[in-house]
């Protein structure tokens, strides 16, 4: 078990519909890095599978981000891939959107807790 | 000997040795096994607070979608503007480590730097107000989703610590304790067999010994008969036919000394 500190990790990426990235944006996690790499990605009709596939995987390998915010919904699509993610960091987090109330019984990490105490 | 045993030489200095890596592993594993208990029972009470935290959230959410409906409803979009305005984040986390049982594990604590200046164009001159309301609902939202990110972090971390507790109790259990116990009894019959051996050599030297004596006694008694005979020849015909009546001739009486010449 690593022990080592994360005091690099200080970001709160996020992937989600438009309302909530604004909504977030709005408290102030949005960062634009020196490379031109936000740590957000606004999901709407047009995106595919495959981009937000690809922003999770790269949040998820930036040293500098520490949770992810995504919303439930989006998580639906990509729950291949979040079902396979078992890092510590950076931290999943879903979350609901306004159209989608959040459920418990999609959630990968609660997902993980049924398997240990559903026996 | 069934199962497995470390190959060590049956000795009782080995004896000892191995006893007391019996007596280790034992203490080991009892250690081991309040160490997952109590991990485990903290684990609990971090899903319970999961759980709780992520009905919340839930809510909270739902408010801050609300305020943000109106925001909308009173200014126009502002989703543009404030997406192109996002330049560097005011909203950070911090990481400490807790201790928690034995087991480090990361919280995170929002750490906003209240510089302000990012949005301050926006909505400048309509709704500004509830722009500045919106923006404090959604800043204690994300609190609360911090906190809950740390939950979930330790909840993580704690699942793997507690799996991998439980497997060396496990090992230590059903692997190494077998194999200490196997070798323990190995050395003990090994050690037995050599004992009995020991004996058995004893009790036969002892027989031997008890036989040789037994015949160099009767040896002594025939030789002691047999010597006044030889002396006295013809007188103690009893004697001599008592002492000698087995059927070997008595080569005392019979020959006369020849010189030895060769």
């Amino acid at each position: 078990m690593s022990q080592v500190t994360h005091k690099s990790r200080t970001l709160i990426a996020a992937i989600g519909d438009e309302d909530t990235i604004t909504g977030l944006l709005l408290a102030g996690i949005g960062d634009v890095d020196a490379h031109q790499r936000a740590n957000f990605l606004v999901v709407d009709s047009k995106t595919t599978q495959e981009q937000i596939e690809e922003a999770f995987t790269s949040f998820s390998k930036r040293k500098d981000i520490a949770i992810i915010l995504i919303n439930q919904h989006i998580a639906e699509d990509i729950r291949g891939v979040l079902d396979e993610y078992k890092a510590a960091f950076p931290t999943v987090l879903e979350i609901p959107s306004k159209d989608h109330p959040y459920d418990p019984l999609k959630d990968s990490v609660l997902k993980r807790v049924q398997l240990l105490f559903g026996e | 000997m069934s199962g497995a045993r470390d190959n060590v030489f049956p000795t009782r200095m080995n004896l000892t040795v191995t006893k007391t890596r019996l007596k280790g592993a034992q203490t080991g594993h009892s250690l081991l096994k309040r160490k997952s208990e109590a991990l485990t029972t903290r684990f609990r009470v971090i899903v319970r607070k999961i759980e709780d935290a992520k009905l919340k959230m839930g809510k909270v959410m739902q408010n801050a979608s609300f305020s943000l409906a109106e925001v909308a409803y009173i200014t126009g979009d502002i989703s543009y503007q404030v997406r192109e305005s996002a330049k560097s984040a005011t909203f950070k986390v911090g990481a400490k480590q807790e201790n928690v049982s034995g087991v480090m594990l990361p919280a995170f604590e929002s750490q906003v730097q209240a510089s302000g200046s990012q949005f301050e164009l926006t909505g400048l001159g309509r709704g500004g107000q509830q722009i500045q309301k919106t923006r404090a609902v959604y800043i204690k939202a994300v609190e609360m989703l911090v906190e809950l990110a740390s939950l979930q972090t330790a909840f993580v971390i704690l699942d793997e610590v507690i799996k991998l507790t439980n497997r060396r109790v496990n090992a230590i259990e059903y692997v190494i304790i077998p194999r200490i116990e196997n070798t323990i009894s190995y050395i003990n019959s090994e050690l037995d067999e050599l004992d009995r051996e020991e004996f058995y050599r004893l009790k036969k030297i002892q027989g031997k010994k008890k036989e040789r004596a037994a015949n160099a006694q009767r040896e002594l008694e025939r030789k002691a008969a047999e010597m006044p005979v030889v002396a006295d020849d013809n007188d103690n015909d009893d004697e001599h036919g008592a002492a000698g009546s087995s059927d070997t001739p008595n080569i005392l009486s019979e020959q006369n000394d020849s010189d030895i010449i060769f």
